[in-house]
C-alpha cells in the first residue's frame, strides 16, 4: 500500500491545522456561514437534514486494517456508532458535530486519512477497481496510476475551480468493476501489439440528470503522457466547460455539445503544445508501483482439501461462496466480498463494531488490506483457501456474512430522504423491503445476477441509471414516487435504463419490481441467460405491458 | 381537516443549531428548542414576520444556520409537518428508530 511520504503528511496536518482554525473563526463569528461553507466543504463538511454529514476520502478504495480501525474509532467516539459506506468508495458519518470535526480530521491525518477532494468543483477522490492487484486476467494493478493521479490532482491550482466537479476512475482489466465509462474520465490499463502498457481513455461520462456514456478519445496513451494528456483534457474543458449553468456545468455535456471530434481535435492540439510539461520518468513510476508490489504470497496448491470439505459438509458456507469468493491471481488464495447488505440494514452502512471486525479478520487473514466497491460492499483480497472457512465463521458472527453478491438483495442504494437535505423521497426504505419481498435465496438463485440501484432524487449518487434495475425517488405533489427504469450497466457493456413510463407509489413500487422479474423469468431463454440479457434480446415492451397492462 | 386549518396557513421557523448541526425550532417558551412539540405555530403574516427576525438575529449571533419557515398543521393539538422531509427531520431517519428526536421522544406518525 501507499504510505505518505513527508511532503503527504505535511499537506495533510497543516490542512487540519486549517481548518482548526477556520472552525474556531466560525464559533467566534469571524467568518459567516456563506464564508465558511466552501471552506468546510473543501474538508467534507456537509450540512445534512439531521446533522452535518462528513465524507471521509477511500482514496481507490484501498484501507489498511489500521484505518479501518481508525474509522470505527471515529464511528464510537464522534458520531452514532457506524458509518455509511458509499458508491464513490467514501465513507460518510451523518452525526458530528462541527466543534469536533478538526479533531476528527487531526485522527484521520493520523493514518493518512481526510476529506480533501470529496466535495468541491475538484478533480475528486480516484476510484478504482476493488480487485485491483488480485484479479485474475488483469493487465496491471491500477493504483500505482491512481496514486500518481492523486498527487497531480490534490491542490492542482489550475483545476481547482472547475466548471464542475471532475471524476476520474481507472481500471486495469477489462471487466469494469469500476464504472469508468460512468466517469468524467475513465482509464483503462492496457497493453499494446508492442507489449508496453499505456491507457485507454474515456471521457464525458456521468449520471446525474443528464446520464450519458463516455466516449473513447484514445486507443492507447503511453505511461509517460499520462500526466499531460489527461491535463489537455482538464484544460480543454477548464476553459470552455460552461459556468452559466450547473446543470450543463460537466464535461459530459461540453463533449455532448461540440462532439467528439471537435473536443479531441482541441485536446491534441493542447497536448501537442503542453506534452511533457508533467513529466512522469520511468524511475517516479517504478517508486510509487513499488508501494504496490504484490505482498508475500506463500507458495500453495491451487486447491485446499479442508476448504473443499467444509464446502461440502457446510451448507451455508457452500451458499457464502458461491457469490462472494471470486478467484485470485495467485494459486491458493480467494478474493473475498464482504456484503454490507445485510437484511433490515440500510446498504452500505456498517456498524463500528463491524469496522473492526473487519479489520481484525483482514490483519490476520488478508495480508493486511482491504477494499471498498462502489457497489457499497468491502473486500478481503487476500485469503488463503485453507482459511476461507474461518473467515467466514468470524464474518458470520459479525453479521457480516450475507451471502449475496450480484443478488437481487443486494441492492445500491443512497441515504435518500432519511439523511440527504437534497433527496425528494426516500430509498432506503424500498431497499428494505425489496430485500425482505427476495429474502428467500433459493429465489434469489432462480433470478440470478441482477444489480439494483436506487437514487433518492435525480443526483443519481445510487446509479438509478445504470442499475439492471433502476429506481428513481421523485416527489410528486409533496408526496414520495418512484420511477422504474431497466437495462441499465455501469460495467463494460455500459448502458443507460429505459424509463418503464409513469411511476409508482411507495406501497405499489416493490410490487413493480418482482413484476418486471416475474416478466423476465416467463421470457427467458433458459436459466443461463441473465436478466440483462434476456432484456437486451426483448427489449422495454414485454415489461411495460406487463406493468400497466392490469392498471 | 378542518374549516379552519384549510384557511390558515400554519408555520414553524427551523434551522440547524451551528455548533452541532441539530435540528431546532423557534419555542413557545425558549428561543431554540430540540422537539417539535414545544415550537411556537405562526398563523399570520405577522407572527411569521417575528419568527423570520428572530431567526435572523439568531444566525447572526452564530446561534443558527440555514433558518427557513416550513409549513404544518395542527391536529389535536400536536404539530405535524406537512412535508415527508420535514417529518423525518423532526424524528430521525426512518430505517433507524434508534437514533435522532424520535429515540427520545415516540416517533411522529408518518
Ligand atoms: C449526502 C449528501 C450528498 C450530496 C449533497 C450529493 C450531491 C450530489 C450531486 C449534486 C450530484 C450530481 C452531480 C451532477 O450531476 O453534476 C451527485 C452525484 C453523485 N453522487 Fe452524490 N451526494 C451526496 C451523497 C452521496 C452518496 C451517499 C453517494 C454514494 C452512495 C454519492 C455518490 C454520487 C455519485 C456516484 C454521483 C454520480 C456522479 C455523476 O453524475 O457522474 N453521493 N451527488
Ligand atoms: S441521489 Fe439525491 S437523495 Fe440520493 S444521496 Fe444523492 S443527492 Fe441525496
Amino acid at each position: 500500500m501507499y504510505r505518505y511520504d513527508e511532503f503527504d503528511q505535511q499537506a495533510v496536518d497543516e490542512r487540519v491545522a486549517q481548518f482548526r482554525g477556520q472552525v474556531g473563526r466560525r464559533l467566534k463569528g469571524e467568518l459567516t456561514e456563506d464564508q465558511f461553507k466552501p471552506l468546510r466543504l473543501m474538508n467534507g463538511l456537509y450540512l445534512q437534514l439531521h446533522a452535518y454529514m462528513l465524507r471521509v476520502a477511500i482514496p481507490y478504495g484501498t484501507l489498511s486494517p489500521r484505518q479501518m480501525h481508525m474509522l470505527a474509532h471515529i464511528a464510537r467516539k464522534y458520531d452514532k456508532g457506524y458509518g455509511h459506506f458509499t458508491t464513490r468508495q467514501n465513507i460518510q458519518y451523518n452525526w458530528p458535530r462541527l466543534v469536533d470535526t478538526p479533531d476528527i480530521l487531526a485522527d484521520l491525518a493520523t493514518v493518512e486519512m481526510h476529506g480533501i477532494q470529496t466535495s468541491g468543483n475538484c478533480i475528486r477522490n480516484v476510484t478504482s477497481d476493488p480487485f485491483a492487484g488480485v484479479a485474475a486476467g488483469e493487465v496491471e494493478d491500477p493504483r500505482p496510476w491512481c496514486e500518481i493521479i492523486r498527487q497531480w490532482s490534490t491542490f492542482h491550482p489550475e483545476f481547482s475551480y472547475l466548471p464542475r466537479k471532475f471524476k476520474i476512475a481507472v481500471t486495469g482489466s477489462e471487466h469494469d468493476r469500476a464504472a469508468i465509462k460512468l466517469h468524467d474520465i475513465g482509464i483503462r490499463v492496457v497493453r499494446n501489439a508492442e507489449g508496453e502498457t499505456g491507457f485507454e481513455f474515456w471521457v464525458g461520462g456521468g449520471m446525474g440528470r443528464t446520464p450519458i456514456i463516455a466516449k473513447k478519445i484514445k486507443d492507447f496513451v503511453p505511461k509517460a503522457d499520462l500526466l499531460d494528456y489527461a491535463t489537455a483534457c482538464l484544460r480543454v474543458y477548464n476553459e470552455l466547460g460552461r459556468r452559466d449553468n450547473i446543470y450543463k456545468a460537466r464535461i459530459k455535456i461540453l463533449v455532448h455539445e461540440m462532439g467528439l471530434e471537435k473536443y479531441s481535435a482541441l485536446v491534441d492540439a493542447e497536448f501537442a503544445r503542453s506534452r511533457g510539461t508533467v513529466k512522469l520518468p520511468d524511475a517516479e513510476i517504478a517508486r510509487i508501483q513499488a508501494y504496490f508490489a504484490p505482498p508475500a504470497y506463500e507458495a500453495l496448491p491451487a486447491t485446499s482439501t479442508g476448504f473443499e470439505a467444509h464446502k461440502f459438509e457446510d451448507k451455508g458456507f457452500r451458499a457464502f461462496v458461491r457469490t462472494n469468493v471470486h478467484a485470485h491471481k495467485v494459486p491458493g488464495y480467494a478474493i473475498v466480498s464482504v456484503s454490507l447488505k445485510a437484511p433490515g440494514i440500510a446498504p452500505g452502512d456498517a456498524s463500528a463494531d463491524q469496522m473492526d471486525a473487519v479489520a481484525d479478520i483482514a490483519e490476520r487473514y488478508s495480508l493486511d488490506e482491504l477494499r471498498v466497491t462502489h457497489e457499497q460492499n468491502l473486500v478481503l483480497p487476500n485469503v488463503k483457501l485453507d482459511d476461507l472457512y474461518t473467515v467466514w465463521q468470524q464474518l458470520s458472527a459479525a453479521g457480516l456474512a450475507s451471502a449475496n453478491i450480484g443478488l437481487i438483495s443486494d441492492i445500491i442504494c443512497c441515504p435518500g430522504l432519511d439523511y440527504c437535505d437534497l433527496a425528494n423521497a426516500r430509498s432506503i426504505s424500498i431497499a428494505d423491503e425489496l430485500q425482505q419481498r427476495f429474502a428467500d435465496l433459493e429465489r434469489q438463485y432462480a433470478i440470478g445476477n441482477l444489480k439494483i440501484k436506487m437514487s433518492g432524487c435525480i443526483n443519481a449518487c445510487g446509479h438509478h441509471h445504470v442499475g439492471h434495475i433502476g429506481i428513481l425517488g421523485v416527489d410528486k405533489h409533496g408526496k414520495e414516487f418512484y420511477q422504474l427504469q431497466l437495462g441499465g450497466s455501469g460495467a463494460e457493456d455500459a448502458s443507460i435504463g429505459q424509463v418503464t413510463g409513469t411511476g409508482f407509489p411507495p406501497e405499489r413500487i416493490v410490487g413493480a419490481v418482482e413484476t418486471v422479474i416475474g416478466t423476465y423469468l416467463s421470457l427467458r431463454h433458459g436459466d443461463a441467460e441473465t436478466f440483462l440479457d434476456c432484456y437486451r434480446r426483448v427489449g422495454l415492451a414485454p415489461f411495460k405491458a406487463a406493468l400497466y397492462e392490469a392498471r | 381537516m378542518s374549516f379552519y386549518m384549510e384557511l390558515v396557513d400554519m408555520k414553524v421557523l427551523t434551522a440547524n443549531r451551528l455548533d452541532d448541526g441539530a435540528v431546532v425550532y423557534i419555542g413557545k417558551a425558549a428561543p431554540w428548542v430540540e422537539d417539535l412539540a414545544s415550537a411556537l405555530v405562526a398563523v399570520d403574516a405577522g407572527a411569521e414576520g417575528q419568527l423570520t427576525e428572530t431567526a435572523a438575529a439568531a444566525v447572526k449571533a452564530r446561534r443558527v444556520v440555514g433558518a427557513y419557515l416550513m409549513p404544518v398543521t395542527v391536529e389535536d393539538g400536536r404539530i405535524l409537518p406537512a412535508s415527508v422531509r420535514e417529518r423525518i427531520r423532526a424524528a430521525g431517519p426512518s430505517n433507524r428508530p434508534d437514533l435522532g428526536k424520535q429515540a427520545l421522544a415516540p416517533a411522529l406518525p408518518r
